[in-house]
């Protein structure tokens, strides 16, 4: 089953091991943002779902940082 | 930057019809300390003093934090600068007095996932620093329209300003022994011993949120850009903690105030080493963040003619990467490195400790294994209240039992597994 | 001290390979090796039982043995474990380290010996003190004053063992707790100079190496795919049900959104003590992003969002306990028939 990682601190997420990474916005809220408002977040964090679920299908053959 | 700094040792501390030092003894009027907490914030319900000694069985918790009676006796500034209109000036120099033995130390209802348990006898007190010190504790309540925000921020200047009060009874007193310290300015300080290889700190603050940051100078250092501070200032509360999840590696006050890598660089200055000064870092939430606060360490250590330099965590798990980041810049800038961190390494020690990895981090300083469980029996008398053990960092369904003992990570004692290397606790591959 | 002894069919004089499937028995007081060791530890312990098994039932019907020593362990109740030595005999090697983890899941510590390339040695090193034996049972006469000089040291320290140099056993590949002579900020200057001058110096963390694994095949579509939402930033439905820890969490948590569009302050919050949880307590999605995925399936765009959602709070939590949660859920996952998964860490 592929695997997409959606994580703020990359460098930890290479470093354990993941194949497929979307960085992230920060790590109290890695799919929003405080300072944004409502609407303008929630299209912020279906842009980046969206990336995630693109890596899905697509094809790797090593650890990639999308 | 030269600062003296005076000790009073403090061997006795009561309750008292007046406050006052004389000599080793320190008397608080409770009365009249009460009532000067309660004028720091309206929004207080309730202050509550108890004196904690060591040997007693008594429990603290959860604790928010520690701090170190001081007070400048010569010199600019005041302890803990920044905060206030007034409070600016820099500090480091002169002369500062220190009442050596006692603490200060906060404790109310829990503030998010708040911990620290200090006891003051028993296994658990073998784990923490602050079960040798004579502690006046304040337990002090807010009011509940208060955001988490806000009720953090009171405990803390509760904290700090009573610290600050009770430092004062030190400014006329004679210290029972005074010591030196000096860092002059850079092109100084590297021309005085030329031929030593230079060397500085690196300290790290943790700054992710609530509970999980640090002040500069009044500034949360969240907002700071990496500096330079002459390691003295630090000894006068230029840094203060506003943190306290998983209290066995969050730096109280008093372990800033007594910054046990600064003191013990001072040792070897000008034997062994050139010890040129600090820089600060934080340990941010960001990516972005990391990489520049990290850029900039490694820019102002090479800016510094530093040869070497010993980095310092606070915490774990993201900030590791910050600490593999520091590794990694300073070594190739050519600047070598030692590290000092904690480990996560299971219940039993059964697995790797950090979140993060470089082979550059080969001389690295263990202080202990935070997941280790340890059983800490019922005791006579609790300060603060108990009622959160269970879903405290370290703790677990079940961790409070009945009897009011507690089964719990040594993750929720306060310092024990202190990465500044201010306890003896260490793991080791056994 | 009372001792419980388990030996295989060879050394509990049952035969050779010939009896390899002679099942549990249990006899009163030492037996073969049992009765040197019994002497060579004098009035401190004593063998009270003998476990005597084959080795080829052990391996070959493991769950089934466990079982009978654990009710047997019930029974005895005894203060330490004693298994073999087994030198170099791989299936022995094995049974001693199972009944040495049996043994450490039960609160009693296990006592064994064996060659360091038995295989029981690398799978069960961490639940058991083994000394180290030659290869061949010729060094029984070693073996033996070794084990009881471990057995003895475990008798002064009260259960407490030193270091594996100092009393004798082989590394356990843990990291062990202990108070330094010197405070870490004044070994930290220590070390910083003898790397300056060039000198050796011993680090006091071997930098950790991670597992990898090859990249999993790519969907081919997304619009028939099951997408499952797993996240290490504890978002947990309102007053955190299962008590999912706040640090170094013991379990993960299997929550339904069936019905489920969007996360609020009203329905969930995070259990996670590593991060400020304020902004994941006003609106969770920003951590597990339910809202949009719905929206997504909603139009077509995936096949259907997994109507579980796990969960766990990554932070101060051990690897070992992150790699038993992540085979779980991964195998939860399968049998539901998910396509592909997103993971959220904080």
């Amino acid at each position: 089953m592929p695997v997409v990682h959606i994580a703020t601190v990359v460098p930890i997420s290479i470093t354990v091991g993941a194949n497929r990474i979307v960085p992230a916005i920060a790590i109290p809220h890695p799919l929003g943002d405080p300072k944004m408002d409502k609407v303008e977040e929630k299209l912020v964090r279906r842009e980046m779902v969206v990336k995630a679920l693109n890596t899905l299908t697509t094809e790797i053959s090593e650890q990639t940082v999308f | 930057m030269k600062l003296e700094v005076g000790n009073i040792h403090v061997k006795e501390l009561a309750f008292g019809n007046e406050s006052a030092l004389s000599g080793h003894r320190v008397e608080i009027d409770k009365e009249a300390l009460t009532g000067f907490i309660r004028e720091i914030d309206h929004r207080i319900t309730e202050v509550k003093l108890d004196i904690a000694l060591p040997g007693e069985a008594t429990r603290i918790m959860p604790v928010k934090d520690v701090i170190e009676p001081r007070v400048k006796v010569e010199g600019k500034g005041s302890i803990f600068p920044g905060r206030n209109a007034g409070e600016n000036d820099i500090v480091g120099e002169g002369r500062t007095h220190v009442l050596k033995g006692m603490t200060v130390m906060t404790t109310g209802k829990v503030v998010g996932f708040q911990e620290g348990i200090i006891d003051m006898s028993g296994p658990g007190a073998e784990y923490t620093p602050f079960s040798s010190t004579l502690n006046l504790v304040i337990t002090c309540e807010v009011d509940e329209a208060c955001n988490q925000y806000d009720h953090e921020q009171i405990l803390r200047t509760v904290g700090l300003e009573t610290a600050r009060k009770v430092g004062e009874l030190a400014k006329t007193a004679t210290a029972d022994e005074t010591k030196t310290y000096e860092t002059l300015p850079t092109l100084q300080q590297a021309a005085q011993y030329p031929d030593l290889p230079k060397v500085g700190y690196v300290y790290m603050l943790q700054s992710q949120g609530l509970l999980h940051d640090t002040y500069l100078y009044g500034v949360d250092v969240k907002n700071i850009v990496p500096t330079i501070l002459y390691p003295t200032e630090v000894m006068d509360g230029a840094i203060f903690s506003g943190n306290c999840v998983s209290a066995c590696d969050k730096n109280p006050s008093l372990v800033h105030q007594n910054s046990p890598v600064i003191h013990e660089l001072y040792e070897q200055h000008g034997k062994k080493y050139n010890f040129m000064g600090v820089i600060v870092t934080n340990e941010n939430v960001t990516l972005a963040d990391k990489e520049r606060s990290s850029n900039w360490v490694a820019k102002l250590a090479v800016q510094q003619g530093w040869d070497a330099a010993v980095v310092s965590e606070e915490g774990f798990g993201n900030p590791d990467a910050d600490l593999v980041m520091n590794c990694n810049k300073l070594e190739a800038a050519g600047i070598k490195t030692v590290l000092l961190t904690d480990e996560y390494a299971g219940n039993q020690g059964e697995s790797q400790s950090l979140a993060d990895s470089t082979p550059k981090g080969d001389a690295v300083i263990s202080n202990g294994n935070a997941n280790m469980i340890i059983s800490l029996p019922a005791m006579e008398r609790l300060i603060g209240h108990d009622t959160y053990v269970d879903m405290i960092a370290g703790g677990t369904e079940g961790s409070l039992r009945a009897d009011g003992s507690i089964s719990i990570e040594i993750q929720a004692i306060t310092g024990a597994t202190n990465e500044l290397g201010f306890h003896n606790l260490t793991a080791r591959q056994g | 001290m009372r001792i419980l002894h388990y030996i295989n069919q060879f050394f509990g004089q049952k035969g050779g390979e010939e009896a390899a499937n002679h099942p549990i028995e249990l006899v009163e007081g030492p037996v073969g090796p049992g009765g040197a060791l019994n002497n060579l530890l004098g009035d401190k312990a004593e063998i009270v039982n003998t476990i005597i098994c084959g080795d080829s039932y052990f391996n070959e019907n493991e769950g089934v043995a466990v079982m009978g020593i654990k009710e047997i362990i019930e029974q005895v109740k005894p203060d330490l474990i004693v298994a073999g030595p087994a030198f170099n005999a791989g299936r022995y090697g094995v049974a001693c380290g199972r009944v040495g983890k049996l043994a450490a899941e039960m609160g009693i510590t296990c006592i064994s010996g064996m060659y360091p390339e038995n295989p029981g040695y690398d799978l069960y090193k961490q639940t058991a003190y083994m000394v180290e034996t030659k290869n061949s049972a010729a060094d029984m006469r070693k073996a033996l004053p070794n084990m009881a000089a471990l057995i003895s040291a475990f008798i002064e320290k009260e259960g407490k063992l030193g270091m594996p140099a100092e009393d004798g056993y082989m590394p356990r590949d843990l990291r062990v707790n202990m108070f330094a002579e010197k405070r870490g900020a004044a070994r930290a200057v220590d070390m910083l100079i003898a790397k300056l001058a060039g000198e050796e110096f011993t680090t006091e963390y071997p930098m950790p190496v991670f597992d990898n694994v090859a990249p999993f095949a790519a969907l081919k579509s997304l619009k028939d795919a099951k997408i499952a939402l797993v996240t290490s930033g504890g978002v947990v439905p309102k007053g955190n049900p299962d008590h999912i820890e706040s640090s170094s969490a013991q379990k993960y948590g299997e929550y339904s959104i069936e019905g489920i569009f969007d996360l609020t302050e009203e329905t969930h919050e995070t259990a996670h003590g590593g991060y400020d949880p304020v902004k994941c307590n006003e609106n969770s999605d920003v951590v597990l992003p339910v809202d949009v995925l719905r929206d997504l399936e909603k139009e077509g765009v995936i096949g259907s969002l997994h109507n579980m959602f796990y969960t766990t709070v990554g932070n101060g939590t051990s690897v070992s306990n992150s790699k038993k949660f992540g085979a779980e859920i991964a195998q939860k996952l399968l049998d539901a028939g998910v396509s592909a998964a997103i993971l959220t860490s904080t």
